[in-house]
């Protein structure tokens, strides 16, 4: 672990200059419990901290718009039990209850969730080369252990996945992404805040490094009726997901009016593929028509020596996670 | 006063409250003014050499005071029986700093010395390795051409033993399968990471807080590693946090702070991080086959069990894997085979159950598919070769209640309601299955002494230098001592984990119940007579005639057996005869000659329910019943948690453990706990602990057997034969994770 100064900061504005001056390679901290742990194996090492857990970023609110406000430094804990989020947004409830643990979940802030870094074995141990933790020296996934890697959107230099659940939820429900930086603030669809690795797989998303994430705004329409979080993983809890899939559905009836689908664990950003859901709309909901979506939604999937099981395990995840959001069955 | 009748009892840890209120103290809990931190630098390559190492940045930090490595270490101990603990294996023992060699990925090259361990910390990353690297070797499977059979000493370690003619009976038998197994690595992790805090007392002597299984073995190593007389070394490790073995032999945490005590004449704590835990021995990879023949009504008939392992390059690690096939049934023809692969890794350790939870695995998984291939009751099969007599050895067990925990434990599972056909049991999207297999392991006493001492207020102390890894070694010698003088528990005060206490062996191989109970009992015994003879010497005593059968201790009284209200308080006859304190000591010696005309083992018979969901292959264990037959239990509490963590290990470590190595690295990858999976809470469901118990004075004194193993064995076996019950798929490799079932 590296040594560092920390600041406080007082308020949104003080937050976003103290983390700009670039020679201190500045970070921001909130619940700590991802930057920590990539500090103390020294894949990171910023220089100053500043801690932003005292800013007025810690409230659920309405939106004018009918939907709901997530403070940027909220718990995921009080996200996932907020009795708004529990009964209008409860796909994004349980995605966040899939992850982690409890005492995990109490210290995880929302801001913070978006921006965990990869889990990948390579990028986390420094005696081993790794394009994102250091550009340049290679990728050791790619022929090396790479049973928790992705699938779909993988690049030469990177196959890492961004390990989220909540943000699989969120990616769903076509939520926004608030942030305030030097200029200013702005929105970020949720769609365009992580990226794939391409040849900068240092980068994880869009936020710029001086930028703050402020909130997180839901659309109004919640999918309360028809939902599903599915998550597959080696063990039955605390354990990063091989596979997730969120699905929802508007229902006329047995017709499908609107569909979402996202996966988790298979690739750098949680994926989506908006001509996958438009295949369902109309249809029937039928496993039939799960299938072809699930069918469309991995076209283009590619395995790795370890993870060619992610291909089919995504497939049937799909179907059944559908079929569990007809019943919203747990 | 209550009874004071404690064995058998469902005593609480005596020890439970100063675990849970963090009194008991932990070897990285300790401290002493002006305590230095030591942080370990871990090489970052398998196999080659250390060209250069710079830790001239490191040294110019304020507050650090030293960065040991090869090129500065001082002079230890030449000769390779120095470095040899008392379980070591065959073979010539890693030397921390010896030389600028890599002999395995993360060998510990520097260890750097600050006033804080932040610091410490710090300055471990300013440390500047430079290595020239050789492409390591660390797949058994790759290396299977380099096989060779070992010639190893170590403690325990059985040669494979064949009986008959395997291939005649073989080729003879009407009915035969043969299959493959495979296991990955596991490693312990026990909550608690190693670490020692050295004490550096001004004389020169050290006194040692050491995460171990045995303060004994570190005492030991430390004096013939520094050359120090053992007067100057006490160790001491009063609590430990979990070891598995990991704690049994001596490591590098302790050489390290040592080394920089001596040197640095300051008091030196050395803890080891998480990643670290996977850097010094692991329950290693294992290939198995296994073939078996028999009569079309069941009768083994031909068994041959041959496992291929891993160890290091610069010892033999061994453990007794394909031995139990031979000791499990009747059946004439045995063929059995072992061998090791050397490999650029650090040396396999024992760890809980070692070679049986691989072996016994492998021969119940076949056992399991011959019986499908009979179509015949996986229960029934088991009992149509009932080994009424130990094979291998042909020797009588000592006891053996294996039929009555078939018995108890089909019962109590409902194993008689079981359709044999696979995948006919659906509940929704999840297919139910059942599954059964059967568990072996050893009884062992070991020589043990233990001294007592009673004080006229009524209060017992006894010690031993032997240890509690959280098994109950506390309680249950604070039990026996407290009924055999007839005292209440709080009266007792049980010390362990102390080396100037009297000789235990390491606390492994589920000897320690058996071993230190019975030199307690001894050492109680002794202050028994002395207590009479006392009693013997008043005017016109009532006991003058009585000999130590003839009377009871109770209550706080000695009693004459034949009339209970002839009694005499014993701190009322210590104080009458001026009497402060009594002291015993005593060694209980195992009676061999006895002992080796008898085969002394536990048994189990393990039940398992599984849900496996179809399509998605989760698995989900819903129902565990283990009947155990381990002899006398002492205390049903203590020895049920035993039970209960050996299935949730064995559980574990069929659907989850693995550590897995890159082999371009030569190193394990998923070094943490986020990634090594254990079991958690919610993969447990209900777990059924049956005990069904022995009469043996033969396996030990006073009739106990052991349960510190025997939980875990054949768990992981009836886990992979109820996912086969359920789904139809036999699948031969651990862990079996979902993706195995799609
Ligand atoms: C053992 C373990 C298991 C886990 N399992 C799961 C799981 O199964 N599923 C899952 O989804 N997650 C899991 N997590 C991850 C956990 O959800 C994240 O660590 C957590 O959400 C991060 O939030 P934090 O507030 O602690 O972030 P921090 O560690 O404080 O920060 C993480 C990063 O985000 C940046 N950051 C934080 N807040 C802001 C902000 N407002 N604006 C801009 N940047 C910000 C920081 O600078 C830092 O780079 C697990 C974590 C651990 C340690
Ligand atoms: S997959 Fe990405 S994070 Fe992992 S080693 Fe390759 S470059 Fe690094």
């Amino acid at each position: 672990m590296n040594s560092f100064s920390y600041s406080r900061a007082r308020d949104v504005a003080a937050a976003v200059d103290e983390v700009a001056l670039p020679e201190r390679q500045a970070k921001f901290i909130a619940g700590g419990t991802n930057l920590l742990d990539l500090m103390k194996e020294n894949v990171m090492h910023p220089r100053h901290l500043v801690d932003i857990t005292h800013l007025e970023l810690n409230t659920i609110e309405d939106t004018l718009e009918g939907g709901l406000r997530l403070g940027a430094l909220v718990t995921n804990a009080d996200t996932a039990y907020h009795e708004q989020v529990d009964t209008r947004y409860p796909l994004l409830s349980k995605a966040i209850l899939a992850g982690a643990s409890p005492q995990l979940r109490n210290m995880a802030t929302n801001g913070g969730n978006l921006m965990q870094r990869t889990r990948c074995y390579y990028f986390y141990d420094t005696a081993t080369p790794c394009n994102k933790r250091e550009p340049g020296t290679g990728c050791s996934a790619i022929r090396g252990f790479n049973r928790i890697h992705a699938i779909l959107g993988t690049s030469e230099h990177c196959i890492a996945t961004h390990p989220s659940d909540m943000c699989v939820a969120l990616a769903a429900l076509e939520a926004k992404v608030h942030v305030r930086g030097p200029h200013g603030d702005r929105a970020i669809p949720f769609a365009d805040f992580h990226r794939l690795p391409g040849d900068t797989p240092e980068l994880d998303n869009n936020l710029q490094p001086d930028e703050l994430i402020t909130a997180i705004e839901l659309p109004p329409q919640g999918f309360a009726d028809h939902h599903s979080y599915l998550k597959l993983r080696d063990r039955t809890s605390y354990a990063f997901a091989l596979v997730s899939v969120a699905a929802a559905l508007e229902l006329d009836g047995d017709t499908i009016r609107e569909a979402r689908l996202a996966l988790g664990g298979v690739a750098h950003k949680p994926w989506r593929d908006p001509e996958a859901e438009a295949l369902l709309i109309g249809k029937s909901a039928t496993r039939e028509s799960f299938q072809l979506a699930a069918e469309k939604i991995l076209q283009g999937a590619k395995g790795f020596p370890y993870n060619e099981f992610k291909i089919e395990l995504a497939r049937r995840a799909i179907v059944r996670a559908f079929e569990q959001a007809l019943t919203n069955e747990k | 006063m209550a009874t004071t009748h404690y064995i058998g009892q469902p005593t609480s840890r005596v020890d439970g409250r100063a675990k849970v209120t963090g009194q008991a103290k932990y070897a990285a809990e300790f401290n002493a003014p002006g305590l230095l931190h030591g942080v370990v630098v871990s090489s970052a390559i398998a196999k080659g050499k250390i060209t250069h190492l710079d830790a001239n940045e490191a040294l110019q930090l304020e507050g650090v005071l030293q960065v040991f490595s090869h090129q500065n270490r001082p002079d230890l101990a030449w000769l390779d029986l120095s470095y040899k603990d008392m379980t070591a294996p065959g073979g010539s023992p890693f030397r921390p700093f010896y030389d600028e060699k890599i002999l395995f990925n993360q060998q510990p090259v520097a260890l750097v010395v600050a006033e804080t361990f932040e610091l410490a910390r710090y300055a471990a990353t300013l440390v500047r390795v430079q290595y020239e690297s050789e492409e390591p070797t660390t797949s058994l499977e790759a290396n299977l051409d380099d096989l060779y059979t070992p010639v190893s000493f170590k403690l325990g370690y059985q040669k494979p033993k064949s009986r008959g003619d395997f291939k005649a009976a073989f080729d003879q038998a009407t009915t035969r399968i043969e299959s493959e197994y495979y296991h990955g690595a596991e490693h312990h992790n026990p909550m608690e990471m190693h670490a020692s805090t050295v004490f550096y007392e001004e004389n020169g002597s050290l006194t040692i807080y050491d995460k171990t299984q045995g303060v004994l073995n570190s005492q030991h190593y430390v004096s013939m590693v520094f050359g120090l007389s053992k007067k100057n070394v006490r160790v001491l490790s009063p609590f430990v946090g979990g070891a598995f073995g990991s704690g049994l032999r001596p490591q590098y945490q302790l050489f390290m702070a040592v080394l920089a005590a001596l040197e640095l004449k300051r008091s030196v704590k050395v803890v080891l991080t998480r990643q670290q835990m996977f850097s010094f021995g692991h329950r290693p990879v294992t290939m198995q086959q296994v073939a078996i023949g028999a009569t079309f009504d069941g009768k083994l008939e031909a068994i041959r069990h041959a496992a291929y392992s891993e160890t290091s390059t610069f010892e033999d690690y061994v453990e007794n894997i394909v031995n139990w096939s031979g000791m499990m049934y009747s059946c004439p023809n045995v063929e059995q085979e072992y061998k090791l692969v050397q490999l650029d890794m650090y040396t396999p350790l024992d760890m809980r159950s070692p070679g049986a939870a691989t072996g016994v695995h492998a021969l119940e998984c076949a056992m399991d598919e011959l019986a499908y291939k009979l179509n015949i009751d996986p229960l029934e099969l088991r009992l149509r070769n009932y080994a009424e007599e130990e094979p291998s050895e042909e020797k009588p067990f000592s006891s053996k209640a294996l039929r009555e925990c078939y018995q108890q434990g089909a019962e109590r599972f409902g194993w008689a309601n079981r359709n044999p056909e696979p995948r006919s049991t659906k509940d929704g999207t999840a297919l139910i299955g059942w599954g059964m297999a059967t568990g072996m392991w050893d009884a062992m006493q070991m020589p043990t002494r233990a001294t007592a001492t009673l004080t006229s207020d009524g209060k017992l102390t006894v010690g031993s230098a032997t240890a509690d890894i959280g098994t109950g070694t506390y309680t249950i010698m604070t039990q026996i001592a407290a009924e055999m003088l007839g005292l209440p528990l709080e009266n007792v005060t049980a010390q362990l984990g102390d080396s100037s206490l009297p000789l235990a062996f390491v606390e492994g191989g589920s000897a320690t119940a058996a071993s230190v109970g019975t030199a307690v009992t001894y050492v109680c015994e002794k202050i028994q007579k002395k207590l009479l003879k006392l009693a013997q010497a008043a005017n016109n005593s009532p006991f003058a005639k009585a000999k130590l059968k003839d009377v009871t201790f109770s209550e706080g009284y000695l009693r004459l057996r034949s009339d209970a209200t002839v009694a005499v308080s014993l701190t009322e006859l210590m104080q009458q005869n001026s009497i402060n304190t009594l002291e015993e000591k005593a060694t209980a010696l195992p009676k061999l000659l006895k002992q080796s005309k008898y085969a002394r083992n536990t048994h189990s018979a393990v039940f398992v329910e599984v849900r496996v969901d179809e399509a998605l292959g989760s698995i989900l264990v819903t129902r565990v019943v283990s009947a155990i037959a381990a002899g006398r239990i002492l205390n049903p509490k203590t020895a049920r948690s035993q039970i209960l963590g050996g299935v949730v290990w064995g559980i574990s470590m069929a659907l989850e453990e693995d550590t897995f190595m890159d082999h371009t690295y030569g190193r394990f990858m998923n070094h943490n706990l986020a990634e090594y999976h254990v079991a958690v809470n919610a993969d447990i469901r209900d777990i059924d602990v049956i005990f069904v118990e022995e009469q043996d004075t033969i396996a030990s004194p006073i009739g106990v057997k052991g349960v510190g193993e025997i939980g875990l064995v054949g768990v992981s076996a009836a886990v992979a034969n109820a996912i086969f019950h359920a789904t139809g798929k036999r699948v031969r490799d651990l862990p079996i994770t979902l993706d195995k079932l799609l």
